[in-house]
């Protein structure tokens, strides 16, 4: 109860102490950055050519375009789900030698740039490639420039953002609650599914969420490994990118169509946690 | 204690090394057996329970459970259950799922698992809470539950670890009655860790006092109040408590000073009395009758119930107890010069 009471006096006292303003040299830099994310946002609105946009939207590329996106961010958050779960666990939970050379290079497709993961994708798997050339010879299975192409190249990129948020989420939990399901008879496969996993829900979707915005706004990695074929490689900001080159008010519309699918998919979720916590 | 293991109980001999920290206990304890493992915090009791639940490897020694050597097992192969000290009950599984949970690892069906868990919340006095998740629970309902979860498993060794630490004051005396209760009905081996001599006493039926790693001292409750053996267990139980050699019926102390007692003794020996037998005088009392007479100097004062317990240090250094008016008539503060006195019969002398 006291401590309800120093919060309220707390929250009530400070926007009136006197002397306590913003310092400039913090406001101004603070706003500009504002500014300089918001105002391309604001343009993209404004130029947005709304006359023709129906017309735009409806043409079949278009939608082409969207639903291949679609597919291929969630297949390739599903895939980084299935193997990248299990991945932050190990990273987490289990101690074998080299596990920080391990994490590192995990970590390493996020700031490589895309364009090289591409091309190592296509020394990896093309039907040339180390494991590629293994592939086509005794499978048949050729997978650059198609669209199975298209969602490696997403969970390449995107795989280690849930990885390392999910790391993150299992390092906070508390090892102690498998530790307790261990002396109630539960193997450690047990304890992950029905004990650790559920706890971690939160930062698993946390971590889903950011792998699939990272795989639908894939560019680099998809054009190098898959291609840009329109309804089967070529995704939305691929067609953003071609569009941009012959018909710019194209190109707006569709950029239209990303910003609203990703505001969408923000505030759907805000209101998931909100409600959660 | 016993040279032979029982062939049903626990008989164990735990090491466990962490950097230089060594844990050496022996422990041994026959069904219904409830034993309490007391020491200061850091005493290594909480990793001895580890050792015991097989969360912590031992380094060394041996561990058998009704004759079973499980020295080598994995926890979740253990009968063993185990109350935290935190309860870590699963916050997203409700009261009746968290207690089933046991019993659905050891291979009981959905509805089976359910309804041994039902019988175990209601047994709890807990029926109308299954449905409740953890957060709902008040302490002393969470820490029934996880009794619940603990017994569901039917473990032939049930470790405790600080079991009415999380809890107020109030809800403290409750609790200990009811856990009092539920460890007498229990037909297996029980185990219990804590810091609290009152709940050590009240709950269990042999204590063993552990200090740095090491067993100093095990028996029964009330033995162990009468003839503590180091000065952590004589804070305790509230003695004052010396060291010496024993020479017919006085006791050279390893401090200095002599004490009377009725005692007849030779060798080494300890010295106990309580609080409450010291008298203090502001002179050199001429007609008194206690054999037992320090200069002391008064250290500290401080309130410890509805008496005043008076730090003495000096010729000896002890503790005693006085009524608020003593105090007051005696001037007592800080820095006060006294007489202590102690009647040898008062006094309470063993061999060590």
């Amino acid at each position: 109860m006291t401590s309800t009471a120093q919060d309220t006096l707390g929250k009530a006292r400070r926007p009136r102490a006197p002397g306590r303003g913003v310092p400039l040299a913090l406001l101004a830099p603070a706003l500009i950055g504002l500014a300089f994310l918001l105002v391309p946002l604001l343009a993209l609105v404004v130029r947005a050519p709304w006359s023709d946009l129906p017309e735009q939207l409806t043409s079949p590329a278009v939608w082409d375009a969207l639903r291949l996106s679609l597919v291929c961010a969630t297949t390739a958050t599903a895939l980084s789900l299935v193997v990248g779960v299990p991945l932050a666990w190990l990273l987490a939970r289990t101690d074998f030698p080299g596990r920080s050379l391990v994490r590192a290079l995990v970590t390493l497709p996020l700031v490589l740039p895309p364009v090289v993961g591409g091309v190592a994708l296509l020394l990896a798997l093309g039907r040339n490639g180390v494991v590629g050339r293994w592939l086509d010879e005794w499978f048949g299975v050729t997978l650059p420039f198609t669209t199975a192409g298209v969602v490696l190249a997403e969970t390449f990129v995107a795989l280690p953002f849930l990885v390392i948020s999910v790391e993150g989420t299992l390092r906070a939990a508390d090892p102690r609650f498998e530790e307790a399901a261990a002396t109630l008879g539960a193997s450690r496969f047990t304890a992950f599914r029905r004990v650790t996993l559920p706890l971690i829900a939160p930062g698993v979707a946390a971590g889903a969420v950011l792998a699939w915005a990272r795989a639908l706004g894939e560019f680099g990695a998809t054009i190098t490994f898959a291609g840009n074929f329109p309804g089967r490689t070529q995704t939305m900001p691929l067609a953003v990118y071609l569009a941009l080159q012959n018909d710019p008010a194209a190109a707006i519309a569709l950029s239209l169509v990303l910003l609203a699918v990703s505001v969408a998919v923000l505030a759907g979720l805000r209101d998931r946690w909100t409600r959660a916590v | 204690m016993t040279t032979h293991p029982a062939p049903e109980g626990l008989d164990a001999h735990l090491v466990v090394e962490r950097g230089s920290f060594r844990l050496d206990v022996t422990l041994t304890a026959a069904p219904g057996d409830v034993v309490a493992l007391l020491g200061p915090n850091g005493a290594g009791k909480t990793t001895a329970l580890r050792a015991l639940a097989g969360l912590a490897p031992l380094t060394d020694g041996r561990l058998r459970l009704d004759g079973t050597d499980l020295a080598r097992t994995p926890p979740e192969s253990r009968p063993v259950g185990v109350v935290f000290q935190d309860y870590l009950l699963f916050p997203h599984l409700t009261a009746l799922d968290n207690v089933a949970f046991g019993p659905r690892c050891r291979g009981a069906g959905r509805s089976e698992a359910r309804t041994r868990a039902a019988a175990w919340l209601e047994r709890m006095g807990l029926a109308e809470y299954t449905g409740a998740k953890p957060k709902r629970l008040s302490g002393g309902q969470a820490q029934r539950v996880a009794l619940a979860r603990a017994l569901a498993t039917d473990p032939r060794l049930l470790l405790l670890d600080e079991p009415l630490a999380a809890l107020d004051a109030r809800t403290r005396l409750e609790v200990r009655a009811q856990l009092r209760r539920h460890l007498a009905d229990f037909e297996a081996v029980a185990v219990l860790v804590t810091h609290d001599p009152l709940d050590a006493m009240v709950l269990a039926d042999r204590l063993v006092v552990v200090e740095h790693g090491r067993v100093v001292q095990e028996g029964a409750p009330a033995d162990i109040a009468r003839h503590p053996r180091t000065e952590y267990i004589a804070q305790l139980v509230g003695l004052n408590l010396y060291r010496g050699r024993a020479d017919g019926h006085t006791v050279r102390l390893d401090a200095g000073p002599e004490v009377s007692t009725t005692e007849n003794l030779s060798g080494p020996a300890f010295v106990a009395f309580p609080p409450g037998a010291v008298t203090l005088y502001r002179d050199r009392p001429t007609g008194s009758s206690a054999r037992n007479l320090w200069r002391c100097e008064v250290a500290g004062l401080e309130s410890h119930g509805d008496q005043i317990r008076v730090e003495l240090t000096g010729d000896l250094s002890l503790a005693a107890d006085l009524t608020a008016v003593a105090v007051a008539e005696l001037g007592l503060h800080p820095g006060s010069a006294v007489w202590a006195a102690v009647k040898a019969t008062q006094t309470h002398a063993y061999p060590a």
